[in-house]
């Protein structure tokens, strides 16, 4: 059994799993950081991107490629992302993927499309609906303002190691990637299986497949990966604390052999909750002073918290009347689809719905025409346009997106302030092609994934008899090298995986479940060998189907044949004979026989018994007898029933 | 041999308070609790006495589950657990913990505030009852204890509507409720995959019935509809406020909407805008279309049907009104029945089934006259139209699913006795399984025989695998698996033999037979065991035999052939253990005879 890892992110996880003669992969997480490395991509034309001062390079392409901005060089062209690392894995020989949650799927169309994939996808109805949200939204922003340049020159190794660090540390960019097609997105997600929480899947009879609820967002799970006997789980984007996603479920991750976790939090140093609490006063105070908030964001997930929170802070402030603006080419979708996701929901909003009311807060400040949401700023919103007010918007990394246009709108003015809750992204770094911005900068990093601290109370919980993490979860951050309690710790030490490496899995298989038909099992002569303990033997036909094993009586010609064909080797199941022969008993039979004339010599280990009227001997030892004779076999035969009557058959 | 025993206590050849008891693996479940349409005394709810008279229900299940909101399938569910007194886990869908205690609200209204009874089950008796209810998602397996498991399956019957498999240890039972086969404009078709329980209780409401295409039933009652309306009539659909209701309304909508009329249509007020906002929570639950458009726009939401007020029951001129309830049996449509019944110009289609005692069955089966219960006759001259839209399975769509799940035996309710009946015998006969149709009260015994896990050795697989030679194994050539199956208390494992009796402690004893064989023959030894080497190979063809450099020869496990003797006469020792008796016999015995000849 093995494990290997694709991505170099533990928060956009790739991994694959060989269990059984099953080839799964768990999630298909897509790390974009790389982004940060590339201009933003413009809403608006504006001067102040097509302007930039070329990179200083005696290479006329180079200095083509590379723009500087603001003390740093960015790639001037087509976005590229750092897709899973595919060459050490045959996907066409992948049988399963699972998705955990929509986060971690983004990948998902650089597995499935043109490499020969023809596996089974399975994923809940939310993580399919979120994940194609998400897709669509990445695209639409690439392609909103197409950069048509690719670049490449950059790339090749002995420019690349003399470039400034930003780039001289990217990883592999050969193997980085262009954006997908709305036509990938499709033809991937097609593939996609639903499943429910706590469903049992069949995987080609060799193993069951289990979702159960990981809390962290809408439809979000982990799973448990078993077969009779060996038991994994695959722990991804969980949360223990309570939020609007339905509880996690930690019961079924109980007493596995191998536990896998991945996506642990990126902001160990901040509290979720006094984040959200900051993050609020943030954006009321700003509000006072008459200053606008820009919030860059995803499109669902914790963005949903934050409606619902900050709509509160704000009544309770008297800034109720303060618009809130929510832009993103699906937000229709986002906001609908959190209403008729009842089922997947936190028990307090599921019981919303039996009033009958929408589940989430946002939809009555919908109606209320408090927020207002957009595909973007050419749709409408100028119409609309009120300030002060607060703007939901993404792309969180700053690249892409609407929030470019508020960042150049905004930036320049001391009274607004920008508010970082999205952990994917260093902030600084987003905010580097900006600089220097005059706006406020707010960092309230909001992860609710689990922390070192909660992570290593679950691994406690469930009591795994292997532990494997990613390599950077048992090292403390970078940032932090002293902080030696932000890191997982297990006794003995677990299994640690990075980008490209090959596991091997400490599960050694034992058994295989095998069913007995009852015409089978009624045709079975046990023999109490012991109290409580039977033996029979079994000579039976095995049939497998769907890799499930059933034995059945033999076929009724099968002994019929092998006689007819003369041998008689095979004629009869396989006996056992067991125990000792006892000397006395053994006479006494073969006296009744008819047998008359009876020498019994004692010898070292047992005793030889002399037949002379029938030219045989007969050597009885602890463990064997042998009879010897010269070829009469009327008499040996004689003998041969008369010995099998003193011993034990089976 | 293990059993499952199946009482009805409702629904047993009948239609209405469905309500079945189940024993399977020791375990007692209810399925729906349901009360009876037809009947206005104590026969409305079933017979709980039969379970216990003195007790509380709780001691005597382990679960009830209730398949849809329908109040023949949940409406003696507050009586049962608040009057008759039950404590465990009531399992439902989301949608049927939503809509369910709002019609059972409805239903205790009429019964209590309109009808003037007594001792009826009451609000807050609905309000605990609920607290009870556990909801269940699709295809999720949930847990009710360590040996219980229930699985629901989409039934498209109603919003929420579910069929539930059920499975103790080996043993299962699929559960359909009442469901629907053919996708619909709101609801998709019921699924099941082949989960092969041992026995399937399946509706049977339409037994006998084959539909013709949904498309020309739709255009049959639009042209009623429409005809009646053109000649000035007025149109009475009495309807259930959830299910057909809302499937009829996206039908009348769009034709109105097409043919652009000004007819007015009324939806009777009260639990109809609440069953939208229903709908539209529930999207996940609707059909494939409603739900790839809903971001755009909510097919709930009607232009062309406005609310009704008791008041429009006098108004002239055309109206099409939808009022609940759809049997004719109380409330706004009974009462607008009665105003319009004597009109010829006017029409009531009934969509849907309408149970025995009912004026919905009355007007159905041709009475013209009615007595209602204050001696009031009524002339019915309307035009009576009936229209199955109810959504059931047809004879079709039973046999349908009976295909797709595989049950080894099948279970009918929820039907009338001479119709399951047909049913039942072509079930027999295409599927030649048991088909059963137990009354009310009568029990039914059903034998289950299941294979018997066990624990191998993956070795001794291996080995197996590795004997048989052939890859990919030849489906064809039977793989014969020789091990030992080692008993100890519940534990079965199938491992070596050998490995088996030293865990056991047992010494094996080894049995050999040593014979001679006598031949007068000139020439070296070798040439004599050449001789049998040949005689053997053309004897014995399947098991091979080794010659080796000594002038031995041995074959199987344990026979050895041995030459010795002089150039003149020769003894032949033949030797084997008694696992190769018969090999070894029959060895000797061609010997004696092919070498002395």
């Amino acid at each position: 059994m093995k494990l290997v890892c694709l991505s170099s992110n533990p928060s956009k996880p790739c991994l694959v799993l060989y269990f059984k003669g099953v080839t799964l992969m768990l999630d298909c997480g897509l790390d974009i950081s790389q982004i940060l490395n590339f201009l933003p991509a413009p809403v608006v034309h504006s001067s102040k991107w097509s302007k930039l001062d070329k990179y200083a390079s005696t290479d006329e392409d180079l200095s083509h490629e590379l723009k500087e901005c603001a003390g740093r060089v960015f790639i001037d062209g087509s976005f590229e992302f750092a897709c899973p690392e595919t060459n050490i894995v045959d996907l066409s020989q992948v049988d399963v993927i699972l998705l955990s949650n929509h986060s971690c799927l983004l990948a998902l169309p650089y597995i499935t499309e043109y490499s020969g994939f023809k596996g089974f996808v399975y994923a809940t109805e939310p993580t399919l609906q979120m994940g194609r949200q998400y897709m669509e939204e990445l695209v639409t922003y690439v392609e909103r303002t197409p950069k048509t340049k690719m670049c490449s020159k950059w790339k090749s190794e002995d420019i690349q190691k003399n470039l400034p660090p930003n780039l001289k540390n990217a990883v592999r960019p050969s193997a980085w990637k262009r954006c997908y097609t709305r036509h990938d997105i499709n033809a991937s997600l097609a593939r996609i299986q639903l499943i429910g929480f706590n469903e049992k899947l069949d995987i080609f009879g060799a193993l069951q497949v289990m979702s159960c609820s990981s809390g962290y967002c809408l439809g979000s799970c982990n799973w448990v990966i078993q077969s009779e006997y060996e038991k994994i789980c695959y722990v991804s984007g969980t949360s223990t604390l309570t939020t609007h996603p339905k509880q996690m479920e930690q019961a079924p991750l109980k007493n596995s052999d191998i536990l896998i976790m991945s996506c642990l939090t990126q902001t160990p140093m901040a509290n979720p909750d006094a984040m959200i609490g900051e993050f609020c006063v943030n954006v009321a105070v700003t509000i006072k002073n008459g200053g606008n908030v820009l919030v860059p964001c995803y499109p669902s997930g914790v963005t949903y918290d934050l409606f619902e929170c900050l709509s509160g802070h704000m009544d309770s402030c008297g800034l109720s009347t303060v618009p809130m603006y929510f832009l993103s080419p699906v937000s229709d979708s986002m906001l609908a689809y959190s209403n008729i996701f009842s089922e997947w929901l936190s028990s307090a909003k599921q019981s919303k719905v039996y009033l009958p009311e929408p589940p989430f807060p946002h939809a009555e400040l919908v109606t209320l025409g408090r927020l207002k949401n957009f595909k973007s700023i050419h749709d409408g919103l100028q119409n609309d346009f009120k300030t002060p007010c607060i703007v939901f918007t993404g792309h969180p990394s700053l690249r892409m997106g609407d929030v470019v246009h508020f960042m150049e709108m905004w930036g320049r003015s001391a009274g607004n302030t920008i508010i970082f809750t999205e952990p994917d992204f260093p902030y600084l770094e987003a905010l580097s092609p900006y600089q220097p911005v005059q706006m406020r900068v707010c960092h309230c990093p909001i992860d609710t994934s689990l922390s070192f601290a909660q992570a290593n109370k679950l691994i406690k919980e469930l009591r795994p008899q292997n532990l494997v993490v990613s390599h950077n979860h048992t090292v403390p951050p970078t940032a932090l090298p002293l902080r030696t309690d932000l890191v997982v710790e297990l006794e003995p030490a677990p299994l640690t995986y990075r980008r490209g490496d090959v596991l091997t899995l400490p599960i050694k298989r034992k058994f295989e479940c095998i069913e007995i038909s009852p015409e089978l099992a009624d045709n079975l002569d046990p023999v109490e060998v012991k109290p409580g303990a039977a033996v029979a033997m079994i000579t039976a036909s095995l049939i497998i189907r769907d890799n499930k094993y059933v034995l059945e009586p033999l076929p009724k010609d099968y002994f019929h044949d092998k006689k007819k064909r003369g041998d008689g080797s095979m004629s009869r199941p396989k006996t056992y004979i067991w125990g000792r022969v006892n000397v006395r008993t053994f006479v006494d039979a073969l006296t009744k026989q008819g047998i008359t004339d009876i020498k019994v010599e004692e010898t070292e280990d047992g005793s030889i018994i002399d037949l002379p009227n029938d030219d045989t001997l007969i050597q009885v030892e602890p463990e064997s007898t042998h009879i010897i004779c010269e070829g009469n076999e009327v008499i040996r035969i004689k003998l041969r029933d008369t010995l099998l009557k003193c011993l034990q058959k089976l | 041999m293990a059993e499952i025993k199946v009482t009805p206590l409702g629904a047993g050849q009948d239609v209405g308070r469905s309500c079945i008891l189940l024993t399977i693996g020791g375990k007692n479940i209810m399925l729906d609790c349901g009360m009876h349409m037809g009947y206005n005394d104590e026969r409305r709810f079933p017979d709980f006495t039969y379970i216990t008279k003195t007790e509380k229900l709780t001691e005597h299940l382990d679960c009830v589950i209730i398949s849809h909101f329908h109040l023949d399938h949940c409406g003696a569910l507050p009586y049962m657990s608040e009057m008759v007194g039950y404590d465990g886990p009531i399992y439902m869908t989301i949608p049927t913990k939503a809509i369910c205690p709002i019609l059972l609200e409805d239903y205790r209204k009429i019964t209590v505030e309109r009808k003037g009874e007594q001792n009826f089950f009451t609000s807050e008796m609905i309000k605990t009852c609920m607290k009870k209810v556990v909801p269940v998602t699709l295809h999720q397996t949930l847990q009710v204890d360590d040996e219980l498991e229930i699985k629901a399956y989409y039934a498209g019957h109603v919003l929420g509507a579910a069929m539930f498999h059920v499975k103790v240890g080996q043993q299962s039972f699929l559960y359909t409720g009442d469901y629907n086969m053919t996708p619909d404009r709101h609801l998709g078709a019921a699924w099941v995959d082949k989960c092969r329980p041992d026995l399937l209780i399946s509706e049977s409401t339409y037994a006998t019935t084959i539909r013709d295409s949904k498309r020309c039933r739709e255009r049959d009652f639009l042209k009623k509809v429409h005809d009646c309306v053109e000649k000035g009539g007025k149109v009475l659909i009495p309807v259930f406020a959830l299910g057909r209701a809302q499937e009829l309304c996206i039908l009348l909508e769009t034709y109105w909407d097409r043919m652009n009329l000004k007819v007015p249509i009324y939806f009777s007020l009260g639990l109809t805008e609440k069953a939208n906002h229903y709908y539209k929570l529930f999207v996940t639950w609707t059909s494939q279309k409603i739900k790839e458009t809903f971001v755009q726009r909510n097919m709930f939401e009607f232009k062309h049907i406005k609310a009704f007020d008791r008041a429009y029951i006098e108004n002239p001129g055309p109206m099409v009104v939808f009022a609940t309830p759809g049997m004719l049996h109380a409330g706004l449509s009974l009462q607008i029945f009665k105003k319009w019944a004597s009109h010829d110009l006017n029409m009531v289609i009934m969509p849907g089934y309408c149970v025995a005692g009912t004026v919905g069955h009355k007007i159905l089966n041709g009475v013209r006259r009615l007595e209602m219960e204050n001696k009031q006759v009524i002339d019915v001259k309307m035009s009576v139209q009936y229209m199955s839209f109810s959504a059931h399975a047809d004879a079709k769509g039973i046999m349908q699913l009976i295909s797709q799940c595989e049950p080894r035996n099948v279970l009918l309710v929820h039907g009338e006795a001479a119709k399951m009946d047909f049913l039942k015998n072509k079930i027999k006969q295409e599927f030649k399984i048991d088909c059963y149709m137990p009354a009310n009260g009568e029990t039914v015994c059903i034998t289950t025989s299941h294979n018997i896990p066990v624990d191998m050795s993956l070795s001794l697989l291996k080995r197996e695998a590795a004997l048989s030679g052939v890859f990919p194994p030849d489906p064809k050539r039977p793989r014969i698996l020789h091990g030992a199956l080692v008993m100890r208390g519940n534990k079965l494992r199938l491992i070596d033999p050998g490995q088996a009796l030293c865990e056991l402690g047992l010494e094996e004893h080894q049995l050999r037979f040593t014979s001679t064989v006598y031949v007068e023959e000139d020439g070296p030894p070798t040439k004599t065991a050449d001789k049998i080497y040949q005689l053997i190979k053309s004897k014995v063809s399947d098991t091979p035999a080794q010659y080796s450099s000594d002038g031995s020869i041995t074959m199987s496990d344990s026979v050895l052939i041995k030459v010795s003797g002089d150039e003149e006469s020769k003894s032949v020792l033949v030797s084997w253990s008694h696992q190769d008796e018969d090999l070894g016999s029959y060895l000797l015995q061609i010997l004696k005879t092919g070498l002395v000849t």
